[in-house]
């Protein structure tokens, strides 16, 4: 059985419909990019995952279990994290206590504290006490990233974690979520930057207008199907 | 004339004004809301302690203990039943509900307790005082200023040093943030209703205990409270004092001019504020 | 399809006609009216006049002032000072009380104006505090203790012989038949005016912060002037108002002329309860108040209660009031102020670009 599954999902915000009907698959240990155009609807199905955006009951799966429209606070402890798009920091707190603020909703312990997450990212275990915007845009994205972990994921959501980061700082980014998934996270990125999301992933789903136009592994798909699947450009 | 006794005396009265704001800068800074009830609030929770103390023949003080839990659920009630639903609206329906609540409070206390003004009382405490020459220092206003000291040392604590304040400057942050860490924020805003609550409840004893209370008189602690707040700057536990003791000072020193220029005084220097900075004294520039 | 902008959405100009003769049918209401009645629509007229400005500002400026009763109180005062301090014509008193409550207005708005939200609120507040105490030092209008108009400043106001001619009737109703006719021009003119500037650039500019201030900015609209425009207009409005108040009842104190209760929080109940953001809700809120007032006034804190209740459900269940409530059902709007997109009809097809 998959980890997550999702069934005809769809968004709507008022009268505006954001997703038409998405299926989308995760098992549990890969790592899974979502990617597309803006405006695609990859931020709408993220905010969908994790409780921020209303949803059928039935349209999503976790482990088997219908989670589909629960509220963002509840979504958490039943082990969906979210790594907000533009990091989100919490301006007025320090870095720990960004960091502590992930455990917050007392979730199942799966291995991650907050000394594990100081082995995982040292720079932040030196920056502790600073309050969070006093650090450089990838520093805060590493705290984004510890945050959730913090929660204790079985799935961790990455929003566009490689915005407006340095090339040397999305690869250092992209390292951190090797290393979580090689501690047996399962990830689920949504990624513009195509390179890095075909670097990562196990399986990529590319959207466009709202549905799934294209999956399949990295691998296997060829520029040109990905390009017109991307774009909208040829059949 | 001497201006060494008012400016005492003015201290003393500010740590009075910073027990009323302090549950106001406390809410402010959490939900951004102003409760324009604030102040009836107050009155409210002293006529509560009056209540008891005249109903159950009990200590003043035994009246605070049993109000304060009291209060907090008064609060905590309040934000859940009633404020939670006006806050994703702009400012105009939280601040016009509590307005409401404001007119509501005042006239079910004319109803319960008659428009006459009352007093808690401590005993012999009330009177009593220390003089130095021709100063002289009452004990309860003393007292009031340390309790104050320590409301706002505790607040700090709690805001900086615990789980529950990081909680809460989180949400104050980004209330949609918190959620996708496992917070409801409406559940974290009735907390933070309630203690604003509890400090109020402290605020009430001294009040009465200090001075004559009416049903009417929340306006003007709502005044005070918020003056003091602007004064010290926004969203600080320890402008609230100094803002409390400016404004107090400025009351004394009004008066020991002119007896009916005291609250004019008090007044004119939150206008000098605002007008030099805006932010208040503690902001950063 | 070819669209252009439209701002009424029945035929407008037969309403406004319809408006016209609303008007001048009430003002021949003395003629057959009963005094106490003409006494409960001075009140819903000068009622009508603070709420549509306290509605200019709150449903349209976004600026929430808790402190009209400043200028409702100096229009009071203006007017007793310039009648007993320098004899001036009780009505000339009246507009010359207005413009000193407005003038007032731009140093206290400027002022005000460093604050934001809530923070605004409370300030105006502060102030009509500040004006109440400055009030109650001023000895020669009674300090603390107020004063009442003398009887002779009234019976030779302007225009009243006549009246006492035309009517046959003694100076006190003909005092009244005068006040009643200005307060029937103070509400039509607040509400007229409010009509005007609303459909005006002024409107347009108000709309947009509405909709978000950058938008307005992005436009070229200097919000901060807009806003400060509304609120000197609405002090005017509300010194006229507070002017022919106290005019009619003959005595002030500081007390009644700076109370929050009667100029702010009645005022807020009747733009709430008839409708925020519409021209059409404090009309028929304050016939609303003036007709429970008249009814349930003896119960006395109970009738408060009532009051404050009401307005909180309002707020939390129907926020756009009753008036709101009723056009956005019906789609009517009797004098609509909102842009709407409305189709010309078909473009030809050789013409389309």
């Amino acid at each position: 059985m998959s980890l997550l599954t999702t069934h005809g999902l769809e968004v709507f915000y008022g009268d505006f419909q954001a997703l038409f009907g998405v299926d989308v698959a995760v098992e549990e240990g890969e790592t899974v990019a979502i990617i597309g155009a803006n405006g695609a609807g990859k931020s709408s199905f993220m905010n969908a995952l994790s409780g921020l955006a209303p949803t059928r009951r039935d349209a999503i799966l976790l482990a088997g279990e219908a989670v589909g429209g629960t509220p963002a606070y509840d979504m958490v402890k039943l082990g969906i994290a979210l790594v907000p798009e533009g990091r989100r920091l919490f301006p007025s707190l320090t870095v720990e206590e960004n960091l502590l603020m992930g455990s917050s909703g007392r979730t199942v312990e799966r291995g991650w504290t907050l000394p594990v997450v100081y082995d995982f990212f040292p720079v932040l275990r030196e920056r502790r006490r600073q309050l969070a915007p006093t650090l450089s845009g990838g520093q805060q994205q590493l705290v984004a990233i510890g945050r959730a972990l913090m929660a204790n994921p079985r799935i961790l959501l990455c929003d566009e974690i490689s915005l407006g980061l340095s090339p040397a700082m999305v690869q250092t980014v992209y390292q951190a979520l090797a290393a979580i998934k090689a501690r047996g996270t399962t990830i689920l990125i949504v990624e513009q930057d195509l390179r890095a999301a075909l670097a990562a992933a196990d399986r990529i789903y590319c959207f466009m207008e709202g549905r799934v136009s294209l999956a399949g592994r990295p691998a296997e798909l060829s520029r040109d199907a990905i390009q017109a699947a991307y774009f909208g450009t040829a059949r | 004339m001497s201006l060494l006794n008012p400016l005492i005396q003015g201290v003393l009265l500010g740590g009075l004004y910073a027990l009323y704001a302090a549950g106001l800068s406390l809410i402010f800074g959490v939900m951004r809301l102003v409760n324009l009830a604030h102040g009836d609030f107050i009155v409210l929770a002293a006529y509560l302690m009056l209540a008891c103390v005249t109903a159950l023949a009990l200590p003043a003080w035994v009246a605070l203990l049993i109000a304060m839990p009291f209060m907090f659920a008064l609060g905590w009630a309040l934000q859940r039943l009633i404020l939670n639903r006006t806050l994703k609206n702009d400012l105009l329906v939280p601040l016009l509900v509590t307005f409401g609540l404001s007119i509501i409070i005042q006239n079910g206390l004319l109803l319960a307790f008659s428009a006459d003004s009352r007093r808690l009382t401590v005993g012999e405490l009330e009177i009593a005082s220390w003089t130095f020459g021709d100063i002289s220092i009452g004990v309860v206003p003393l007292i009031t200023f340390i309790v104050a000291v320590l409301v706002i040392l505790g607040l700090t604590f709690l805001f900086y040093r615990t789980r529950l304040g990081r909680i809460l400057r989180a949400t104050a942050d980004s209330t949609e943030i918190v959620q996708i860490m496992g917070i409801d924020p409406r559940h974290v805003f009735a907390i933070a209703m309630g203690l604003s609550f509890v400090v109020i409840a402290v605020a009430a004893f001294f009040m009465g205990v200090r001075a004559n209370f009416d049903p009417a008189a929340g306006p003007s602690r709502l005044l005070y409270a918020f003056e003091a707040v602007v004064i010290g700057g926004l969203g600080s536990f320890w402008g609230t004092l100094i803002g409390g003791t400016i404004l107090g000072v400025a009351q004394t020193v009004g008066a020991a001019i002119n007896p009916e220029w005291q609250q004019l005084a008090g007044h004119v220097v939150f206008l000098a504020v605002i007008l030099a900075r805006p932010r208040g004294l503690l902001a950063r520039a | 399809m070819r669209y252009g902008i439209a701002i009424s959405t029945w035929n407008s100009r037969l309403i406004l006609i319809a408006a016209g003769v609303v008007v001048i049918l009430l003002a021949f209401a003395p003629v057959i009216a009963p005094r106490s009645l003409i006494q409960d629509l001075i009140l819903i007229f000068v009622m009508c006049a603070i709420a549509q400005c306290w509605n200019l500002l709150a449903g349209y400026a976004g600026l929430i002032s808790v402190g009209q009763q400043a200028f409702v109180g100096l229009g009071g005062y203006g007017l007793f000072a310039l009648i007993i301090l320098a004899g001036v014509d009780p009505l000339l008193a009246v507009l010359l009380a207005a413009i000193i409550g407005t003038l007032i207005a731009i140093p206290v708005g400027l002022l005000m104006f460093r604050l934001q939200g809530a923070y605004f609120a409370v300030g105006t507040w502060v102030v009509a505090e500040v004006f109440r105490l400055l009030l109650a030092q001023w000895k020669a209008l009674g300090g603390g203790t107020g004063n009442s108009l003398p009887r002779t400043a009234t019976t030779e106001m302007f225009g009243l012989s006549t009246i006492n001619a035309l009517f046959g009737v003694r100076n006190a109703v003909g005092r009244e038949i005068v006040i009643y006719w200005a307060a029937l021009a103070l509400a039509a003119a607040v509400v007229g005016a409010s009509y005007l500037l609303l459909r005006s650039r002024i409107g347009l500019a108000l709309s947009a912060v509405r909709d978000g201030e950058t938008a307005a900015e992005s436009v070229g609209v200097d919000i901060t002037r807009t806003k400060f425009a509304v609120y000197v207009f609405a002090a005017f409005g509300a010194s006229l108002a507070g002017a022919l108040y106290f005019l009619d009842s003959a005595r002030i104190s500081p007390d009644s002329a700076f109370t929050v209760l009667d100029w702010t929080a009645y005022v807020i109940f009747i733009v709430v309860i008839g409708g925020i953001g519409t021209i059409e809700g404090p009309i028929l809120g304050s016939i609303i108040f003036v007709v429970l007032q008249s009814s349930l006034s003896d119960y006395g804190p109970w009738y408060l209660i009532l009051l404050g209740v009401l307005g909180i459900a309002v707020m939390l269940v129907a926020p756009r009031g009753l008036w709101g409530t009723f056009s956005d059902l019906t789609g009517i709007h009797l004098l609509p102020t909102r842009r709407r997109l409305v189709p010309l009809g078909e473009t030809p097809p050789t013409r389309e670009a």
